[in-house]
């Protein structure tokens, strides 16, 4: 390699350093948008001639990195308007949504809205993927005066932002993620000394989402005697998981909590591990294993065993609109009861919870939806019954964690004494690639 | 901390050997063409989802599938230059390749989600989770291979470059166009050609890093393209050797400030850039310009 290829003028290289931190900005400030531009889909059902359709606006990551999770959350706002559709309406007036693709970025996501308001002059808002985009968002949405009843923005930085605290108007129809990890440190207390892990490891995303109920975990681990031999926090954005994964493996811990975000960094921390000959004993994941039949095909049914994930719901549920849920989106969309995402019932639960509340109210009007929705009623949802404190959080979801186990079923395993709770596997089985 | 110090070297210098196969192309591209190729993070993720493909559903070998991989991206690396490239002329074209490759990678995603949807995939093969222990180290396979991968390709750019009348016809049109042409190469071939073979070796990046990456999908190019454009400006803008180098180095720098703080790595990553390049202005590799004309 004596000789190298030559040079290149002052200015090209000044051009491609602009390109460096163009791109670096891009990267950054958009958590990997794709673009800046959005895209519109509408979904009309035919309307009847006589009353106006109510027309509801969201914004979603149809693209970028939390495309996974905007894609399954446009499926069950779309489900929820067919079926609210076919079965007349919701006070005589159909559904339209109005959905614009925010790239998953943060920014993106603050134009959609005020397009969606200023512009489409939509009658209610339906809330985005992830605690990272609610919160900007709702800045837009709480200054127009609109509800935002959403699924995915359960960070307790989104009930606590500047804009929520002052106008209330955010409502998560979902679990706050704060608590989420509470079951699986109950296990780990109820376990005989003898039996109880002695290490444990935190690797985390630096998300609003990820980052919480991970810490929190960690200290009441802590506290009952389990040795943190790895915390750290990584760039959300990171491209490569190996080092980090490594280090969490050459740790030895026996208890692996993940502050994911998605599934590829579930999947390139099992990867490394498996490389690394190591298996932790227990491994749970803020996100990724819930994910469904994405989160199957990315890490191998095999190895899928014992991996764990704290939420709210899953497709074996027993309830019965979340039954009829399953099978109409099995029946649409394909795939099996286990493979749907709790990305589709969240969003789903969003439409139920606002129909209830248009229709107890008597129209759109968003002041009285929001004082309805903070009027200490019970609404019910595909995920349970929903109540909202003063900040919009659901107050009587309860936490669990669930478990993928032999045969590809994704089974709820904690709290042991829940109804509906299978045994949990105690020790993660080696991993089968 | 002596174990974590040496694990995080190993891991450096394995990942940049992937970094390297992503990167070669686009500094190829860079040297001859003088273009910022914005489209190479789609092309590499273009490249995984070819042998995702070619594995899933043929259940053909990831590296023997390179041997379709290879090929098919030199003719769309071709028919990208011949088609949208070429007809650029004039002061304003390095910057209006920008935008171009841009505009490309926007439709090869597009189309990427159309095809294949928003769901993650991941490479899959016998050596992508098996490893071997050496040294008190596990080294995982996939790694291995890619880095000797990246050595070869390397010396095989520099073998056609500098043992081949093609190789000539290239380097006469990097110093000097006009010349170039004036004694009778076809410059507008050499270009279609370089390009051709800079998308081609993306090729095999695009599989190292499905099977690193811990899956992909459409909108994976994007966290990447900023790292490469760093790496080939690290190495010297052109320089293929450089590229790899600088992979190694970057990607070593990362790991070892992941053993402390990982928040700081990918900061430092592009600190580290601007510190040498303060020192060094065109890279570990790069020259002075001689194209200026």
């Amino acid at each position: 390699m004596g000789r190298k290829i030559p040079w290149l003028s002052r200015k090209a290289i000044a051009a491609s350093a602009a390109a460096v931190l163009s791109a670096a900005m891009v990267a950054s400030c958009s958590s990997s948008s794709s673009s800046s531009s959005s895209s519109s889909t509408t979904t009309t059902s035919s309307s009847p001639a006589t009353k106006a359709p109510i027309v509801i606006g969201a914004s979603l990551s149809l693209t970028g990195d939390f495309s996974t999770d905007g894609i399954n959350y446009e499926d069950g706002y779309k489900l929820w308007a067919s079926d609210v559709n076919a079965s007349g309406g919701i006070l005589g007036r159909q559904v339209e949504l109005k959905i614009l693709n925010d790239n998953s970025s943060p920014s993106q996501v603050v134009t959609n809205y005020q397009t969606l308001i200023n512009t489409d002059h939509v009658d209610l808002t339906f809330g985005p993927f992830s605690s990272l985009l609610t919160t900007p968002a709702d800045a837009v949405v709480a200054r127009a005066g609109y509800a935002f009843v959403e699924g995915a923005g359960g960070a307790p930085t989104v009930f606590n932002s500047p804009p929520n605290v002052a106008d209330h108007n955010i409502f998560d129809v979902s679990l706050p993620i704060a608590d989420e990890m509470l079951p699986f440190v109950n296990y780990i207390k109820s376990l005989p000394a003898s039996q109880r892990p002695t290490t444990a490891a935190y690797p985390m995303a630096d998300d609003p989402f990820a980052d919480p109920p991970v810490q929190l975990a960690q200290q009441m681990l802590s506290a009952l005697g389990v040795k943190t031999v790895y915390s750290k926090i990584f760039p959300a954005e990171v491209a490569d998981y190996k080092a980090p994964a490594d280090q969490v493996a050459a740790s030895g811990a026996q208890i692996v909590i993940l502050g994911s975000t998605d599934v590829p960094t579930v999947a390139a921390f099992m990867q490394a591990f498996e490389q690394q000959h190591y298996t932790p004993k227990l491994f749970l994941c803020a996100a990724g294993p819930d994910q469904g039949s994405a989160f199957l095909s990315a890490v191998g049914k095999g190895n899928a065993i014992g991996m764990m994930v704290p939420n709210g719901w899953y497709p074996g549920f027993n309830d019965p609109a979340s039954q009829k849920l399953i099978t109409e989106y099995v029946a649409k969309y394909g795939g099996s009861a286990s493979g749907v995402s709790a990305d589709v019932a969240e969003a789903y639960s969003v439409g139920q919870v606002m129909a209830q509340a248009i229709t107890a109210t008597g129209g759109t009007d968003n002041a009285k939806i929001i004082s309805y929705l903070h009027g200490n009623v019970t609404l019910a949802s595909v995920q349970g019954p929903v109540k909202f404190d003063s900040l919009g959080e659901n107050a009587v979801s309860d936490a669990f964690v669930f478990q993928w186990q032999t045969g590809d079923v994704f089974n709820q395993v904690l709290p042991a004494t829940a109804a509906g709770s299978k045994t949990i596997i105690g020790t993660k089985p080696a991993w089968t690639s | 901390m002596a174990r974590e110090i040496y694990q995080a070297i190993v891991d450096g210098i394995l990942i940049g050997g992937v970094y390297a196969l992503m990167a070669v192309g686009l500094t190829l591209i860079f040297g001859v063409l003088d273009i910022i190729n914005i489209a190479q993070g789609i092309l590499v993720v273009l490249g995984a989802y070819l042998s995702y493909g070619l594995a899933a559903r043929l259940h053909i070998d990831l590296f023997v599938g390179l041997l379709i991989t290879v090929p098919a991206m030199f003719v769309l690396g071709v028919a990208i230059q011949w088609s949208f490239i070429r007809p650029l002329r004039g002061r304003e074209r390095t910057s209006m390749t920008l935008l171009v490759s841009y505009a490309i990678a926007l439709i090869i995603e597009g189309i990427l989600y159309e095809v294949a949807g928003p769901n993650v995939r991941e490479l899959n093969a016998w050596y992508v989770t098996k490893s071997i222990h050496l040294f008190g180290f596990y080294l995982a396979y996939i790694y291995l291979f890619g880095f000797v991968m990246a050595v070869v390709l390397v010396l095989a750019l520099y073998a056609l470059l500098y043992r081949t009348g093609f190789g000539r016809s290239v380097r006469a049109t990097m110093q000097d166009e006009t010349a170039a042409r004036l004694i009778g190469i076809d410059t507008n071939r050499v270009a279609a050609l370089t390009f051709g073979i800079g998308v081609a070796v993306t090729a095999a990046g695009g599989m190292m890093f499905g099977a690193t990456n811990g899956g992909f999908n459409p909108n994976s190019g994007y966290d990447l393209i900023s790292r490469l454009l760093a790496i080939i400006i690290l190495g010297g803008l052109g320089s293929i050797g450089g590229a790899l180098a600088a992979s190694v180095f970057m990607l070593t720098l990362q790991s070892l400030v992941d053993i402390w703080q990982p928040q700081w790595a990918t900061a430092v990553f592009y600190a580290a850039l601007v510190l040498v390049l303060l020192v060094r202005p065109t890279g570990f590799f790069g020259r002075a310009p001689v194209r200026a004309q």
